[in-house]
């Protein structure tokens, strides 16, 4: 067995691996399962970012065009009923390329890679406090993407295979009357898995950070990126159990005669959406928290200063995740709810305002005097102050119930989301790759690759989504295939920066496999005195297993 | 350990557990899809095609515990490891209760809104705690449900009592009297069996069913999803009652029995809110 070879290795050196098959296929080590989760989103990010393709190819003209031809490929399809097949097929697309990015993608990323990653080296652990655990995370996560994709291409319903029923999987979409095929039973075990990969992980990261700190090394002393992973793990320990009761509920309405969400029973099908939103709000601070907590590090690093209000940073996030779990239903205005119902759930909601704005000042407040490195990561940083901050605001707007019911399933929200999600939590993972990738894999990047990937992506992300704001205000509704045509200029805008967006991965591939064919030796901290957290301590990459003697974080020690 | 190691944390040796469960629940989710689609050309309905996949979980949680309790017993798991093995547990039983959360949640909202969905005159704008009218027609007209003073009582009777004979027997095994241990627990094993049994017996009693009726389905769900909890719970402790018979726990270290202790007090205690709002509260209160 594996695992007795092992054991005899470890009276060798303490940096002796595994041999291949066994270090990455039985990892117990964070730092390997974080980097198998980095590859594995990569891979994800790379279907998800292929179907949002599909979408802007399809929208970049009025009319029903690209996905015709696709389907006329897959189904051996011809004339009106290929049209009609492609309706369904375009729903398709949109249903996976939100929960592939959201939970194949932003959270593996964020969550079991950088956090994976660096939240035991900061903290000064040696690993985490549960390695095999951890390694069934990942595990799962993959099961789930195998099931995810799966579904993709067994029956849904109306005459295409997969699900189309959006993201939410709102019954009676998700409902046997909407989608009869197996392909929704498949999306709802397959996002039980992923549910139970990330409850396991968030027990890891919970116990770790509370049990494993340095000595010396209080919570109050705790880099924010930790501090951004421990409320991030609370709110995925919270959240997704009432997901999978919802899944299940759904699961047995469909195959089992229950009616929970069946009205001709009596059963409710706003109850669903109740149920999911309780877990899709925190849901989306759990893909943006570890974001917040990276920029919190980059943004001190590179204006060579300590973190403004670092307390007041750490308890932002703790806020904004207590209040993410009371305004779920402001996704649900427009379902018919009470007004005294949407007045608290508009003063709620705009409540996260305030955390929120805490945090973005402090951001401006840490590099206002500082001396301001404009580094490939800072950049990166302050695009995704710039770009968070625009979609908050528009997400301020959207709060108010009597606006989203004229905003509501528009483009404006489209717009909106994609601001917080795709230039916020992308932008952050960007990020956070520039600001670790020579730690991680002790080699250098490129930085004039990295700039240009900055800038052309800045520049397509916003030629992407800021012309859905003025779509979404005109009144085009999203998820229909096809539009009039007073809308198509800025849709074509949109699809042109889609275009351009691809020069700027293909330039982060680029930027990827140059440095590791030139192979240019990272140094232990390339950032210099403004890097003061404890991973900067440690060689790149770090040893096999780091701090066999634990750091002791002294008293008058900043964070 | 390598020796130039100074710190008391559990570095675990790779381990294939995680890669086999993970086959297995994807070979576990294949197979129940099949189970009630059909895929693949394989007709749906017939139970063979999840057999796979429960025989490999099965496998996958006997050897990957086996690997645990060894690793306790060698030494592994120091006073820093169980503090975080504690802090686990304690985690996950707050998962199974925002699980159970959802039960709940399900039970009131369609108890509450069921005037309101079936047609009748319901004021949407007047706060639903205006009363207990509310729940006016919860269980819905023709449903018969159970006495809960019949058998309900006696089952939660049941699960308080073993609740004691479980703190009776952790008692014991902290004083190192063994024999005694294994007496409460088995006795806790035998009550937890009792409670299942009942349970079976009041389900065949039952008049609704799950698919039949609204409140079928969310009485069943919920009591059925504790029944499933109670049934893994009394797993556990027999587990317990294993190693102790084997000479595997000490006074000193039985973190295996602390949990399967926890566990079931969060099994007793759900069963409690059970009671008082499925069982008690449409009866007592609502008087039918």
């Amino acid at each position: 067995m594996p695992m007795d070879q092992v054991a005899a290795h470890d009276h060798h050196d303490h940096d002796h691996k595994p041999g291949f098959f066994v270090r990455w296929f039985f990892s117990t080590n964070h730092k390997d399962i974080g980097t198998l989760y980095l590859v594995f989103a990569l891979i994800a990010g790379i279907v998800g970012y292929s179907l949002s393709g599909l979408i802007r190819w399809e929208l970049a003209e009025p009319g029903i065009g690209p996905l015709t031809g696709i389907v006329e490929m897959l189904y051996g399809t011809t004339g009106p009923q290929a049209i009609e097949q492609a309706k369904s097929f375009y729903n398709v697309v949109i249903t996976y390329h939100g929960l592939i990015m959201i939970f194949f993608m932003v959270m593996p990323a964020l969550i079991g890679g950088f956090g994976n990653w660096f939240v035991p080296l900061m903290i000064g652990a040696p690993d985490m406090a549960f390695p095999r655990m951890n390694n069934i995370s990942f595990w799962l996560t993959v099961a789930a993407f195998v099931l995810a994709c799966t579904s993709m291409v067994v029956p849904g319903g109306n005459g295409v295979n997969g699900f189309g029923g959006g993201w939410v999987l709102y019954p009676p979409l998700s409902s046997t009357a909407g989608h009869a095929g197996p392909s929704m039973d498949l999306l709802i075990l397959s996002l039980h898995t992923a549910g139970i990969a990330s409850i396991l992980g968030a027990i890891n990261f919970i116990v770790t950070i509370l049990n494993m700190r340095a000595p010396g090394m209080t919570l109050h002393k705790m880099p924010l990126f930790a501090w951004s992973l421990l409320v991030t793990a609370i709110l995925l320990l919270l959240a997704l159990p009432v997901l999978a009761g919802a899944l299940t509920m759904l699961l047995t309405d469909r195959n089992f005669g229950s009616q929970f969400f069946d009205p001709s029973g009596g059963g409710d099908p706003i109850m669903f959406q109740h149920l999911f939103w309780f877990f899709g709000h925190p849901e989306v601070y759990i893909m943006i928290l570890p974001a917040f907590g990276l920029i919190s590090h980059i943004v001190s690093t590179f204006s060579k200063k300590p973190i403004f209000g670092y307390l007041g940073m750490a308890y932002a996030m703790v806020a904004i995740g207590a209040i993410g779990f009371i305004v779920w239903a402001h996704h649900m205005y427009t379902v018919g709810m009470p007004s005294d119902m949407k007045a608290y759930f508009v003063a709620a909601t705009m409540v996260i305002a305030v955390p929120t704005g805490i945090k973005i000042f402090s951001w401006i407040a840490t590099m206002w005097g500082g001396s301001i490195d404009f580094s490939v990561p800072m950049v990166w940083a302050i695009g995704f102050i710039f770009l968070f901050t625009l979609g908050g605001v528009t997400g301020v707007v959207l709060a108010n119930a009597g606006i989203d019911h004229a905003m509501h399933d528009t483009y404006y929200v489209v717009a909106h989301f994609h601001y917080v999600l795709s230039l916020g939590a992308v932008f952050g993972l960007f990020a956070g790759w520039y600001y670790w990738f020579e730690k991680m894999f002790g080699i250098k990047y490129n930085k004039v690759v990295g700039y240009a990937h900055f800038w052309i992506m800045f520049v397509a992300s916003n030629l992407i989504f800021f012309p859905q704001h003025f779509l979404g205000l005109n009144g085009m509704p999203r998820r229909y295939v096809d539009y009039p045509e007073a809308f198509s200029l800025w849709n074509s805008v949109s699809s042109m920066g889609y275009a351009l967006s691809m020069v700027a991965t293909l330039l982060f591939f680029y930027g990827l496999f140059e440095a590791m064919i030139r192979r240019r030796k990272g140094e232990a901290n390339p950032w210099g005195e403004g890097a003061t957290t404890l991973e900067w301590t440690l060689p790149s990459p770090p040893p096999f297993h780091q701090f066999n003697e634990l750091p002791v974080v002294k008293n008058e020690g900043g964070h | 350990m390598a020796d130039d190691v100074k710190h008391d944390y559990h570095l675990v040796n790779p381990s294939p557990w995680p890669l086999i469960g993970s086959i297995a629940l994807t070979t576990l989710a294949i197979g129940g899809v099949t189970y009630m689609k059909g895929l693949f050309g394989i007709e749906s309905g017939q139970l063979w095609t999840l057999l796979p996949g429960f025989l490999m979980v099965i496998w996958v949680m006997a050897g990957w515990w086996r690997e645990v309790i060894k690793e306790g017993r060698t030494g592994d798991h120091t006073p820093v490891v169980e503090i975080g093995l504690k802090y686990g547990m304690v985690l996950f039983i707050v998962s199974e209760i925002m699980f159970f959360a959802a039960w709940f949640w399900s039970f009131f909202e369609l108890a509450i809104f069921y005037p309101a969905r079936v047609g009748e005159t319901f004021d949407a704008t007047s706060p639903v705690w205006e009363g207990l009218n509310a729940f006016a027609q919860w269980p819905p007209t023709g449903v018969t449900t159970f006495d809960p003073f019949h058998l309900p009582l006696i089952n939660t009777l049941i699960l308080l009592l073993s609740g004691t004979t479980v703190t009776a027997a952790h008692h014991s095994l902290q004083h190192d009297k063994m024999d005694n241990a294994k007496f409460m627990l088995l006795i806790t094993i035998i009550l937890g069996v009792a409670f299942t049994c009942l349970q079976v017996y009041e389900y065949s009693e039952a008049q609704f069913t799950f698919d039949g009726t609204l409140y079928g389905s969310a009485f069943f769900m919920a009591t059925g999803f504790h029944g499933a909890h109670v049934v893994i719970g009394t797993i556990f402790l027999t587990v317990c009652l294993l190693r102790l018979y084997a000479n595997n726990m000490t006074a000193k270290k039985h973190l295996g029995f602390e949990f399967a202790a926890w566990y079931w007090h969060f099994v007793d205690v759900v069963w409690l809110f059970l009671f008082a709002f499925v069982y008690v509260l449409p009866h007592l209160v609502l008087g039918h």
